[in-house]
């Protein structure tokens, strides 16, 4: 297996037809086998997706070929059941070219995206980009899930430059460990010492799957992954604070429960990193907490106190 | 003391001071007190109380709470209640196409860059959108993130995408740096060590500004065999069922170009 590392260019002459060629035609054919006017001009035209109204921009030169078939079988009868089979032949080589052109194409899809992206944002604000290019200062460090439904941009519209954004199963941090967790320990030093962010954020979720497998993690603890149960049972303080304060409660209300008391300890581990608890200390980063619930639509969002007072001697 | 939702003041008045802390829920106060406490004190307090009682969780001359609640009724007013059939359905589940690695850094949100919907990408984002090899001691947080992807979600493509001007590639292009050592930077970025040491066998002639950009590109593709590392990507790939795919986001230029691995 070999990386090949051949870059095509961004030409949109990706070219998903396998090989039936350009033609036009009508989305759902359907054969004609009575005589009638061919009253269409004849035009070869470029492919398109497909339109639902009858309107006559496809030109119909398979309405003569029909008309002409129609014909020559009203002539000789018994080439009825070739005809027949080749006929639908054809219809299932037109199918298949129709999948084809509806399938989901994911260079496509990236090359589309980025040139959406370019042409209503990065060539619209050229002040800001050309700024960001020379360097970036954003005021956040944001935790999410790598969940689909929960990208801080979307959610929480934070535009490029705003927000440094680490992204995990179950938005976790985990205590100061160099061995274990050296991912999310790098990015918090670079955000904290490096970008002198002024926030770290973690934000929770509903039906979060990573919390789901936490509480799913039957009492002995025997897991079956490779990684996941491993990497949620950093969490598992919040699991046994929830099931011991709602065990009467369904297992989705107390997933629900998990996903904040979660963010909690999440919170908490961050003080486990000594140039956090001395920035959170000096006043110069503030630890927020927050859930993002996207079956009622609601955001909801707190704060983590601490600070080390002295006391007066008596 | 491990309330977090509790919240600590401290005043200072004259020669006296009074430490009051509030816990929500009970609305238990406690009062601990130094030094003899005069009514002016207790009378502050109470009225701290009362506010409290009405208000927020958070403080009203927090301006960054604020951004952040202003962010979700932007996304909540024109996103989320226009098209409730579009958000009630991602509420029952998610099928992503795409898992995307990308890097922490601000300005290369995927969503943002290759205008991803909500529902169409799952993402893992760290210093450098590194991938390293499977390793279940050292690699929790990454493995757990590509095996959810691949074993529950059964992604059809892995999108390592990386960046100009990346930090993570210039601390290691520049390592070692005997000025400054970081407790974990140093040791995450030498994930990139293949890619660096390509790029000096390569291009160690080259300007440092050009060797950046070609590791910022070498790493991907370190990143994308990495991939390989891992069983469940590994058979996936082989069945058909996945590609793997590399990415690179020039912001300077406002350029992105994409490449894919061949299976054979």
């Amino acid at each position: 297996m070999q990386v090949m590392s051949s870059s095509p260019s961004l030409s949109p002459a990706f070219n998903n037809f396998s090989g039936a060629g350009k033609f036009s035609y009508e989305f759902g054919l359907k054969l004609r086998l009575k005589d009638e006017e061919p009253d269409k001009e004849e035009e070869e035209e470029e492919e398109e997706e497909e339109e639902e109204e009858e309107d006559n921009m496809g030109s119909e030169s398979y309405e003569e070929a029909i008309a002409a078939l129609s014909k020559l079988l009203s002539d000789k009868a018994d080439l009825g059941s070739v005809a027949a089979a080749k006929i639908k032949r054809i219809t299932t080589e037109l199918e298949a070219a129709v999948a084809d052109q509806t399938k989901f194409d994911p260079v496509k899809r990236i090359e589309t995206g980025f040139l959406h992206f370019k042409k209503e944002k990065y060539e619209k604000n050229p002040d800001l980009y050309g700024a960001l290019a020379k360097g970036q200062s954003p005021k956040f460090l944001v935790f999410a899930c790598s969940d689909s439904r929960v990208c801080p941009s979307h959610i929480l519209d934070f535009q490029p430059g705003e927000a440094f954004i680490v992204r995990n199963i179950a938005n976790m941090v985990p205590p100061y460990d160099k061995t274990k967790y050296s991912g999310v320990g790098a990015a918090i030093e670079y955000a904290v010492v490096h970008l002198k962010v002024e926030n770290i954020v973690v934000i929770g979720h509903s039906c979060c799957g990573g919390i789901k497998g936490l509480m799913s993690i039957p009492d002995d603890g025997t897991t079956s992954s490779d990684f996941i149960e491993n990497w949620v049972s950093i969490c598992a303080p919040a699991k046994t604070k929830v099931k011991s304060e709602s065990n009467e409660l369904s297992f989705s209300e107390q997933c629900n429960n998990c996903e904040k008391e979660a963010v909690n300890v999440s919170l908490g581990n961050l003080l486990t990193y000594p140039f956090v608890r001395e920035a959170v200390v000096n006043k110069s980063v503030a630890l927020k907490g927050a859930h993002y619930d996207f079956v009622d639509g609601k955001f909801s969002l707190w704060n983590l106190d601490f600070q080390i007072s002295r006391f007066h001697p008596l | 003391m491990g309330n977090f939702f509790g919240r600590n003041q401290s005043f200072q008045m004259d020669t006296q001071s009074a430490e009051v802390g509030v816990e929500e829920g009970p609305n238990k106060i406690f009062i601990s007190q130094q030094q003899v406490v005069d009514e002016e004190v207790q009378a502050k307090v109470e009225m701290l109380i009362a506010e409290l009682h009405g208000t927020k969780h958070h403080p009203p001359n927090d301006p960054d709470a604020q951004k952040l609640d202003h962010g979700f009724h932007f996304f909540k007013t024109n996103i989320f209640d226009a098209h409730p059939e579009y958000f009630s359905e991602l509420a029952k589940g998610q099928s992503p196409k795409f898992l995307v690695i990308a890097c922490s850094d601000s300005r290369v949100s995927p969503s943002v860059v290759l205008n991803f919907k909500p529902g169409e990408a799952f993402v893992g984002r760290n210093i450098g959108n590194m991938v390293p090899q499977f390793d279940q001691l050292r690699h929790t947080e990454i493995g757990a993130v590509i095996e959810y992807a691949v074993k529950s979600l059964e992604v059809d493509n892995i999108l390592v995408m990386g960046h100009s001007r990346c930090g993570g590639i210039e601390r290691l292009m520049t390592l070692p740096d005997y000025t400054q050592t970081y407790d974990f930077i140093d040791e995450w970025v030498k994930i990139g060590l293949p890619a660096k040491k390509k790029v000096l066998q390569e291009a160690g002639d080259l300007p440092f500004a050009e060797q950046l950009t070609l590791c910022e590109k070498e790493s991907v593709r370190n990143s994308m065999v990495n991939l390989l590392s891992y069983p469940f990507v590994r058979n996936a790939v082989v069945n058909g069922t996945m590609i793997v795919r590399g990415g690179y986001y020039d912001f300077v230029n406002g350029s992105f170009e994409q490449w894919k691995m061949c299976t054979h």
